[in-house]
């Protein structure tokens, strides 16, 4: 249905794409692989018209097309879920899905049309249960995708292309994802799938291109009989079949943090554990069972009953008190929760501990700098150009930034939630390598992962949440991805 | 013009030169800082020179100098707390009126029987008083900056008023040594404006120099990412307007000694000319980035305008269609800066 040849994009000073294929049947799950700076967003922006190509041809149901515009390129039939989502909080989930193409008559909306053409689409995706005047922004991330995916079904798309639609969303929303993937696969829509989760692809893909720096490097494997190890080397150029460090080779010291009868009515309630020094505690559960909300309530983010001490101390409930008597927090949502995009790695390691540097008030920059070069050399970030904007730094070396801040001033407990979210799959493995070295220097870190083979690769100790309460702990040892899913689904102890 | 970098990246700035690493787009990086003062600077310059051929007479003279400094200090003053606050992601559109209360509270009769240096600790302290219960309201009231300043506005007027009968208050012949402040010079230039110049260069130093400042540029930036990171958000949001508050109240120290009065009706529209120089300057409304340079120039532009349709005695009204018509050009030209450095 769709074949793109060749397909060459130069940007000033890089060739992001250098000779693309990709060659897309109707009817089916095509998915596009490849790491960080691969080339698959470019790729996408091409489809979507948001850029255009200088090199090669796009042959869509037989005839040759150049979408030159977004608007053209909805009109061609190719709608695109980005990662990021691109929804008006502001407005009804009728209005976002008709944004662009409402149901107007001389400029006035015909509100009654299209919340009944709202209702039917998002019907059609098995969510009836979404107002059509709920407003966007109350809504939660998994109808956020919902409303996105409506928004590109009421276009009548026949290619929708989707950027990694499963980060946001928990196992059981993607379960419903995958459903909703099939019913468009089955009418005939054809689906370009990107995502970092292997087992998402094997699950839903019919079909698999791997690209590698601008490069197609694999056409057309099956997605679900190609080996791990091929794929993965395919994408890294090297066989990767192990990225997790060994877990702690000495027994962990003190409890760095304990939580007795921790509560938020209608969030979680009484949850107890500790966490020891030198100790990796995974948190696993779905999105919404109260994983990231007991790491926040132990951080003093949320309000919360209960007892947190550090030390055996207790601690404020403030962020405040927290990070001087030592915690850290690597937030979920990197952009928004951690970073001052504009400002130099320097001054976003150095934001958690600036008093380090100060006397009264009065900042030591030359130490600042030099404290700021030493931690990103010995995290490895890179480019190594502290001054750099971090802005202009991947997913990967930004969370390496986030944990440097806190490797000032002596943390004691690291509260990590979704540390790898939107890193690829090198960079994954060099960050669990420097998680599990924090640790190694008697660090406590207390870990919340969607993916429960990071939970279970990376941690010593695991706690299986459900629905705001802990169903399970024991050693990650132990515990096995199948018997955890289990626990987290069905809550069935293992 | 080392400093001016600080816009991009605060600890990139001053230190090793603008260009770090070698690598070319952020050289061009670090330069833009420059670059936009360079603008303003020839702007500055271009008046300067449409001053020098319109009235060759009487623009280059030493009067015309002071008197534009003297002209710019009370509100330089002031702008020096507005970029702050700015950069901090609020606004405050209470600078004239604080000001003016401070003015009025400064000169009441009670106040004035215990001679000036209690005089200027009065404004100052009604100055910073105001500005923290501004800053109370927007921290942990929860109020938008822009309603709780606009209240105060309103509230600081009619109080400046209800104090004063609306009557100007002139300074006793006891008190003229705050009057001195603007008659007796140094090397020429009235005392006034080496207060001004003062408080410049604190402002510089305290946004670029100490965690106070870093966390500024933290706190505007990106909130959420500063209350992460175990700053005191609320109290420094709180601290940010009480600054500024302050600001005012050695503003009316200043219109004071300028005037010999206090008045309700001191400092009208002053958060306007404050908030077009910060933002001529390059700060942006958003927060997160900006400089106290930049404001300072964009005062300076403002100033010289205003001092050069007086010279050459045009109409008013022109002069304010001008200065809307560079606050546009100014914010044009710096969307395009965004522009180039955008990848």
């Amino acid at each position: 249905m769709l074949v793109m040849k060749g397909i060459v994009k130069q940007f000033p000073g890089v060739r992001a794409l250098d000779g693309v294929d990709l060659d897309v049947r109707a009817g089916e799950v095509h998915c596009l692989l490849g790491q960080n700076g691969a080339g698959k967003s470019t790729l996408i922006k091409v489809l979507a018209g948001a850029h255009q190509p200088d090199e090669g041809t796009i042959v869509f149901n037989g005839a040759e097309v150049r979408p030159s515009s977004p608007i053209d390129a909805i009109r061609l039939g190719f709608a695109t879920i980005y990662q990021e989502l691109d929804l008006v909080d502001g407005l009804s989930v009728a209005e976002n899905i008709f944004l662009g193409h409402e149901h107007a008559r001389f400029g006035f909306v015909n509100r009654p049309a299209a919340r009944r053409a709202a209702r039917e689409v998002l019907e059609r995706l098995g969510h009836g249960e979404i107002r059509p005047s709920a407003e966007v922004g109350r809504l939660s991330p998994a109808a956020k995708q919902v409303v996105s995916m409506a928004r590109a079904l009421s276009h009548d798309a026949h290619l929708i292309i989707m950027d990694e639609p499963s980060a946001a969303l928990a196992h059981d929303e993607v379960a419903n994802l995958f459903r909703i993937i099939r019913e468009l696969t089955a009418q005939g829509v054809a689906v370009v799938y990107i995502s970092h989760r292997l087992e998402e692809i094997r699950e839903i893909g019919d079909r698999v291109t791997v690209l590698k720096d601008g490069r197609t490097v694999a056409v057309g494997l099956s997605a679900r009989d190609t080996p791990t190890t091929q794929i993965v080397s395919l994408m890294t150029g090297r066989n990767v079949e192990y990225v997790f460090p060994a877990k702690a080779g000495r027994s962990p010291g003190d409890e760095v943090l304990t939580v007795e009868g921790l509560s938020s009515p209608g969030v979680f309630s009484d949850v107890s554990f500790s966490v020891r020094a030198g100790e990796i505690v995974g948190l696993a559960g779905l999105v919404g069972s109260g994983r990231s909300e007991i790491l926040e309530a132990v951080y003093g983010a949320r309000p919360a009953t209960g007892r947190v001490l550090l030390d055996g101390r207790p601690v404020g409930r403030t962020v405040v008190d927290t990070v001087r008597h030592g915690m850290g927090l690597a937030p979920e949502e990197r952009k928004a929760q951690a970073l001052l995009l504009d400002q130099s790695v320097t001054a976003n390691i150095t934001l958690g501990g600036l008093t380090g540097f100060a006397r009264f008030g009065w900042l030591d920059r030359k130490r600042e700098r030099e404290e700021a070069r030493r931690l990103a050399e010995m995290l490895d970030i890179r480019p190594p150009d502290p001054e750099r904007p971090i802005r202009t730094l991947s997913g990967g070396n930004q969370q390496k930034a986030v944990l440097a801040r806190w490797l000032l001033g002596g943390r004691k407990l690291l509260l990590l939630d979704e540390p790898t979210r939107g890193v690829d799959v090198g960079a994954r493995a060099e960050l669990y390598a420097v998680i599990r070295d924090l640790a190694e220097q008697g660090i406590g870190v207390l870990l919340v992962s969607s993916e429960v083979p990071e939970v279970l690769g990376l941690a010593d100790r695991v706690l299986v949440v459900r629905e705001g309460t802990v169903i399970h702990e024991g050693d990650a040892a132990g515990l096995d991805e199948h018997g955890v899913l289990d626990m987290i689904m069905n809550g069935r102890a293992a | 013009m080392s400093e001016p970098t600080k816009a991009q990246a605060p600890s990139a700035a001053g230190g090793g030169g603008p260009s770090r690493g070698g690598i070319p787009g952020l050289g061009a990086l670090g330069g833009l800082g420059e670059m936009r003062h360079l603008g303003l600077l020839g702007a500055l310059a271009l008046l300067v020179v449409v001053g020098m051929v319109t009235r060759p007479d009487n623009f280059a003279t030493a009067s015309n100098l002071v008197s534009i400094l003297s002209l710019a200090a009370t509100i330089g003053v002031i702008t020096v707390g507005a970029t702050f606050v700015i950069i901090g992601g609020g606004i405050d559109l209470s600078v004239g009126a604080v000001m003016a209360l401070a003015s009025v509270w400064a000169t009441t009769v009670a106040t004035q029987s215990y001679g000036p240096v209690i005089m200027a600790i009065c404004a100052i302290l009604v100055g910073t008083g105001a500005g923290l219960v501004s800053g109370l309201l927007i921290a942990y009231g929860r109020l938008v900056p822009f309603i709780a300043t606009l209240a105060m506005l309103v509230a600081a007027r009619g109080l400046a008023q209800r104090m004063s009968d609306r009557k100007t208050q002139l300074i006793d012949a006891d008190n003229a040594a705050l009057v001195d402040l603007s008659t007796t010079r140094v090397l020429g230039i009235p005392l006034l404006v080496y207060i001004f110049a003062l408080v410049v260069v604190l402002g510089w130093v305290v946004l670029n120099r100490t965690t106070f400042g870093r966390r500024t540029y933290a706190v505007g930036g990106n909130p959420e990412a500063a209350r992460l990171a175990g700053i005191d958000v609320r109290r420094h949001t709180m601290l940010l307007y009480a600054l500024s508050g302050m600001c005012c109240g050695i503003a009316a120290i200043l219109i004071m000694a300028r005037t010999t009065t206090g008045s309700s009706t001191h400092g009208d529209l002053y958060e306007l000319d404050a908030i077009a120089a910060v933002i001529i300057g390059g700060t942006l409304l958003t927060g997160g980035r900006g400089t106290i340079m930049g404001s300072i120039l964009g005062l300076l532009i403002f100033t010289l305008i205003t001092n050069l349709f007086i010279l050459n005695g045009l109409n008013t009204s022109d002069q304010l269609i001008a200065k809307g018509l560079i606050i546009v050009a100014a914010v044009l030209l710096q969307r395009r800066n965004l522009k180039e450095r955008a990848p």
